[in-house]
């Protein structure tokens, strides 16, 4: 097994691209290193990105922010602002697993396991953020909802990484939430995931929303008629009730360990409604 | 396909130690490095017994690969004790009877360092979801807790 | 003569926090738990499990195996001799070693999913791993059965066709899965249903769930030319290792010598062999040190959790809250052979009660999961789930406050158990007013929120048991004890040691001795090591004491009526008082040898006299009625120690077993798909609680002496899960008013209720 550690995305992209055998990305290892030791994975060749500037870096661009593909989850809630502007996308971050964990996992590699249940991505998805790709064919940006195409499928091709993530610009009075449902109060893996991130006016009505799901389909689901249910209204009993029916019409669950079918349905119904009145309380006071 | 040559700092100390690529910080540490205060519960990040800092960050030994260490500080269970002075943990856990069989009391002081560096002034509840990525299965946690809040009270005198 | 007995005139340090002998060395990482321990040139030895959960094993090519290089040795169950059937005391549970022989090594069939088939031993792990893949077994794959129910039925997938069911008459011509039928039964529990006024009957479900010890099994050993063998092994019990070891592979019993290392937890689960006797054999071959560790997935797969069961209970009781009847009917799966603890569990399952008539069924049953080794309080904690989850029940049938009820039914001193003794000197009812009194039981609640409490009893035992005391020459005590450490036994047995002889705590150090130091020692289970070690201490102590006074009579040319011990010394009586001086354990020590050469004393007991330990635990939880999961608000236990002699470290086993108890309640549980394989073997999805899932766990030291012990002491380590189960789910019916039969009550299963009952909103 082949260990590299590149300086710059190019070296990385060669790699990957003229690699033989199976190749995987280490960036914070907490997949990576767990399905190695369990045997699922036997890969030839481990390309370390982590010495790449561009994943290790949070900037400020054009009025949003880029955050690298390997910045862990500790780092995000250390930098001083992050918290202010996008609160859910921290928070979500900083659910993956334990201290320890949070420690070395990254969103890059929580969006590049292909989990459905991935803790960050819904909370990426409702942002609206962009995944900033390098690859032999050079650099595109795909929205994140984009990227896991089902379990362990990205839309990645081969040599293809996901170098930095680019969060948008935030009007005023907005803010975003995300919310799990886990049995305990930490380290499982989210059973739901709900992300919401949306913008009011001057009085109290939201003008705009985005809201994602996680673990209720084979992919993160962005679910537009969740976030129409609720864009013209105050989140008043009515919109709740609408936004609920949305999310769990869209969901698509399935029966395993983790969760039964209707429980992940009717349970994403009320992450979505309480992650939105979260946000709503975030942004009235931004 | 040759090992890795590797140098670090371990608890203050220069090492060196070849690794292969597929082999774990924690391997490195217990079976090259003979530091076998770390322990593997579980290999798979889920327990915490193999906790370490890694450049002052507390992370799981497990989850880490030897030759990724290059050039990094790692600090273990063997580094708390200064000398002949335990650290106000290891103190406070004998006092409060923190432990019972202990396989996961290093693991524990070693998260626990880390949080009391960070916020010496601790909640119970900061404390406890700290402290969720390290499982006890004989304790209930209940005095484990109250000798993190008990050493962060004399940390803090002085 | 003058007298010595089992006290010094008043304790010093028993009933004292002192700091644990062996601490320091674990708050530092000195401590060597099993995988800590390395001899140069050691090989590494991995296990092949089947993938099956049923299968005949029709031939094992390991030829490829052998030829890798790097591997020096491989086994399977060719290189362990049959063994015919024999049944032995094993812990708290019984085994026979024509099974243990067969789970350590399958032979005709594979019977669980993990089961191991052969081993190897290589310069490597890597090496180890890839030489398992090269290992061929022809595998002739057959149905399988994993519930209880289904593997009772007359059609299900027999498991042994040489296992008749014990216990019914006319003795069965056809082979069952069900191995024994046992029933207890006391007066006539028809009559008592009559008598009642209120009748509850209910069934209830639990899962099987692992004891959990964070450290995984490992065993290192060396077996040199002449058949000598050295082990290492993370055990409760290394005499019993011994014993295992020398009867599997072939061997007497002084070749073999285990040394207990520190054990990361234990719990029941490692009073059984499972890779001692293939290391040996595959060191026996290699000719070199062999190591295994267990992986945490093979410790789910392969290494026994507690028994799944269906439970069903009829009470019943007077109007004014006599109980008039119990009846219980036990089925609890074995796993692959033979030996749930559904013995133990239909002792205890009325045991806190004195009812006239009680009628307990219960019924051993095997399937293809791993077999079941025992779990804290073996079998009590499901049945008297059952039982107490009925009592609240009634209670609220009757309009009667549950603690109340429990009061006017309580065992007393002079009930006799429905299992036989009558008891001497109990604390339940110390306990249940400990409850009723503390500030816990007073709080007021708000909606959602729910108050339950259950009691909950073990019986204990005592054991053989062997303790040395020997005074070094400076006046230092070394205590050995044979009983592994599992949780602050040294700090315990220091104490008293340092009471019985009257020196500085610090003075005496105490160790566990391997087997070839000590005479025989029962394993640490069944909350004994603390009650038997202690007696053994006395009685060690009354040598060293007996020979003391001699020494000083001698010394003194006194005669035995002119002196006594007393608090830590020999002390001269009378007029004798004005011409010498008292002499201490130390002094005696300084000039042994010109006195007669080394002082020591061996407690060799087989103790008896184990009293019960009672305990009442009280619980508030919160359901969060959207998504029905369950928070722990506060939690209090109140149990009867007897004396403890750490108060610390009995604390610890209160809270210890309790938060067990919660994860066996809310969450934990073995999850098998519909291939019988486990679907969860790791801690990720088998989910124990953490350090946030759990508020403190306030504790109610009674203690009502045990007086059949020296110092009055009673077991306290398994007590302290059984009353959880019940506590939590009658906490449950208070909050949601809905009952939950079955564990764990996680939160699909409560959403799911609440829905039915059109409850799952928050007004």
């Amino acid at each position: 097994m082949r260990y590299e550690a590149p300086d710059s995305l190019e070296g990385a992209v060669a790699l990957l691209a003229g690699a033989r055998g199976d190749a995987r990305v280490l960036a914070g290892g907490t997949d990576l290193l767990v399905q190695m030791r369990a045997d699922i994975l036997e890969p030839e060749l481990i390309v370390d990105i982590k010495r790449i500037p561009e994943t290790r870096t949070v900037t400020e661009e054009r009025g949003g922010w880029r955050i690298g593909a390997a910045v862990t989850g500790a780092e995000l809630t250390e930098h001083p602002r992050l918290k202010q502007v996008w609160p859910g996308v921290i928070e979500a971050a900083n659910l993956i697993g334990s201290t320890q964990v949070q420690g070395r996992a990254t969103m890059g590699g929580n969006l590049c396991n292909g989990s459905p249940a991935a803790d960050s991505v819904p909370a990426l998805v409702a942002a609206g953020a962009l995944a900033s790709l390098v690859g032999p064919r050079g650099r595109r940006d795909l929205p994140v909802e984009d990227v896991m195409l089902g379990p362990r499928r990205l839309a990645l091709e081969k040599g293809e990484i996901v170098a930095s993530f680019l969060l948008p610009p935030r009007p005023p009075r907005s803010s975003d939430a995300y919310l799990r449902f886990i049995p305990r109060t930490e380290m499982d893996i989210a059973v739901v995931g709900a992300g919401v991130s949306l913008t009011v006016d001057g009085a109290g009505i939201v003008t705009a929303a985005r809201v994602a799901l996680g673990a209720v389909a084979p992919r993160v689901l962005l679910v537009p008629e969740a976030a129409r249910a609720i864009v013209g209204s105050r989140l008043d009993a009515e919109a709740q009730r609408r936004l609920e029916a949305a999310a769990r019409a869209a969901c698509q669950p399935i029966d395993d360990k983790r969760g039964t079918t209707e429980f992940r349905i009717q349970v994403a119904g009320v992450l979505a409604r309480r992650a939105a009145l979260i946000a709503l309380d975030r942004a009235r006071s931004n | 396909m040759a090992k890795h040559h590797m140098e670090a700092t371990v608890n203050g100390d220069p090492v060196e130690f070849l690794c292969e690529t597929e082999e774990t910080l924690l391997d490195v540490l217990r079976d090259t490095l003979h530091l076998t205060g770390s322990k593997e519960g579980c290999a798979s990040g889920d327990c915490g017994a193999c906790s370490v800092l890694l450049d002052g960050r507390l992370v799981c030994s497990c989850l880490v690969l030897g030759c990724e260490v290059g050039g990094r500080s790692i600090e273990t269970i063997e580094g708390m004790a200064k000398g002949e002075s335990l650290h106000p943990l290891q103190e406070q856990f004998l006092k409060s009877a923190a432990l019972q069989c202990g396989i996961c009391t290093p693991g524990v002081l070693v998260a626990s360092k880390a949080l009391l560096e960070r916020s010496p002034n601790p909640t119970e509840t900061e404390v406890r979801y700290w402290l969720a990525g390290n499982l006890c299965r004989c304790t209930g946690y209940d005095k484990i807790v109250s000798a993190v809040m008990d050493a962060a009270a004399v940390m803090r005198k002085g | 003569m003058a007298e010595t007995n089992g006290q010094t005139n008043g304790t010093h340090y028993v009933g004292t926090r002192t700091i644990r002998p062996d601490g320091v060395d674990k708050v530092t990482g000195r401590a060597r738990f099993g995988a800590d321990y390395n001899l140069p040139g050691q090989l590494f030895g991995r296990v092949l499990r089947s993938p099956h959960p049923h299968a005949r094993i029709l031939s094992i090519d390991t030829s490829r195996a052998e030829a890798l290089p790097g591997v020096k040795a491989v086994v399977t169950r060719a290189d362990f001799a049959d063994q015919p059937s024999e049944f032995i005391p094993a812990g708290e549970m019984m085994m026979n070693y024509k099974d243990v022989v067969r789970n350590v090594m399958a032979r005709e069939k594979a019977l669980y999913e993990g089961h191991a088939v052969a081993a190897v031993a290589a310069t490597s792990v890597a090496i180890a791993r890839k030489a398992l893949r090269l290992i061929e077994v022809n595998y002739e794959v057959l149905p399988h059965v994993i519930d209880v129910v289904e593997a009772m039925r007359p059609d299900a997938p027999l498991l042994h066709d040489d296992l008749f069911t014990a216990g019914v008459e006319p003795k069965p011509d056809k082979p069952s899965n069900i191995a024994k039928r046992l029933e207890i039964k006391v007066g006539d529990v028809e009559a008592g249903f009559k008598k009642a006024d209120v009748i509850v009957e209910r069934e209830f479900k639990t899962a099987p769930v692992h004891q959990g010890y964070i450290e995984p099994h490992a065993a290192l050993a060396s077996v040199s030319e002449d058949g000598s063998v050295e082990l290492w092994t993370t055990t409760q019990g290394h005499f019993i290792v011994r014993a295992h070891c020398a009867r599997l592979c072939g061997l007497d019993m002084g070749k073999i010598r285990v040394t207990a290392t520190e054990i990361g937890g234990g719990f029941g689960g490692k009073t059984v062999v499972y890779l001692e006797p293939v290391a040996i054999m595959l060191s026996k071959k290699a000719k070199r040190p062999v190591k295994m560790v267990m992986s945490r997935e093979e410790v789910f797969k392969a290494s026994g959790p507690t028994s799944g069961a269906t439970v069903r209970v009829k009470m019943g009781a007077t109007r004014d809250g006599k109980f008039t009847a119990g009846f219980a009917e036990l089925k609890y799966q074995a796993g692959a052979f033979q030996g749930s603890p559904v013995q133990p569990g239909a002792m205890c399952a009325y045991a806190p009660y004195d009812i006239e008539n009680v009628h307990v069924i219960g019924y051993d049953v095997v399937s293809n999961r791993p077999k079941v080794a025992a779990y804290r309080a073996p079998g009590a904690p499901i049945s008297e789930f059952a039982v107490e989850s009925v009592v609240d029940e009634i209670a609220k049938k009757l309009g009667i406050d549950p603690v109340q009820l429990r009061m006017m039914n309580a065992a007393r001193e002079g009930t006799k158990a429905a299992y036989g003794p009558k008891f001497g000197p109990i604390g339940l009812e110390e306990t249940l007013n400990s409850i009723k009194k503390s500030e816990h039981w007073n709080t007021p609640l708000r909606k959602w929120q729910g108050r339950g409490v259950a009691s909950g009893f073990w019986f204990n035992i005592g054991g053989e048991t062997t303790v040395s005391l020997t005074l070094n020459e400076d006046g230092t005590v070394s205590l050995m004890a044979g009983t592994p450490d599992i949780g602050g036994l040294r700090a315990a047995l220091a104490s008293v040691a340092a009471d019985e002889l009257g020196v500085p705590v610090e003075k005496v150090r105490p160790i566990i001795g391997d087997t070839g130091s000590l005479g025989f020692n029962f394993l640490t289970g069944g909350s004994r090591s603390a009650f038997s070690g202690s007696m053994a201490i006395v009685e060690a102590a009354k040598q060293i004491k007996t020979e003391l006074i001699a020494r000083a009579c001698k010394l003194w040319e006194a005669k035995p009526e002119q002196v006594e011990w007393k608090d830590g010394a020999v002390r001269p009586l009378g007029a004798l008082a004005e011409k010498v001086k008292p002499m201490t354990v130390a002094d005696f020590a300084k000039i042994s040898g010109k006195l007669g050469g080394p002082i020591g004393g061996v407690g060799r007991i087989n103790a008896q006299g184990a009293g019960p330990s009672f305990g009442t635990h009280l619980v508030d939880l919160e359901v969060d009625p959207e998504t029905g999961r369950t928070t722990i608000l506060r939690y209090t236990v109140a149990q009867d120690a007897g004396r403890a002699l750490h108060p610390a470290y009995v604390e610890g086993q209160f809270q210890g077993g309790a938060v067990q108890g919660i994860g066996w309640a809310l969450n934990e549980e073995y999850i098998y798909g519909e291939d019988g394989r486990l679907q969860n073997a790791g801690f990720l999805d088998y989910r124990m609680p953490v350090a946030s899932d759990v508020p403190r766990i306030d504790t109610v030291l009674v203690e009502v002496p045990n007086p059949r012990h020296p110092y009055g002491v009673r077991g306290v380590g398994e007590t302290p899960i059984v009353p959880p189960l019940a506590a939590i789910a009658n906490a449950m019916e208070n909050a949601t008013g809905i009952r939950f039969t079955e564990l764990p009550m996680s939160p699909p299963k409560v959403l799911k209720a609440l829905q039915e009952r059109g409850l799952n909103t928050r007004d």
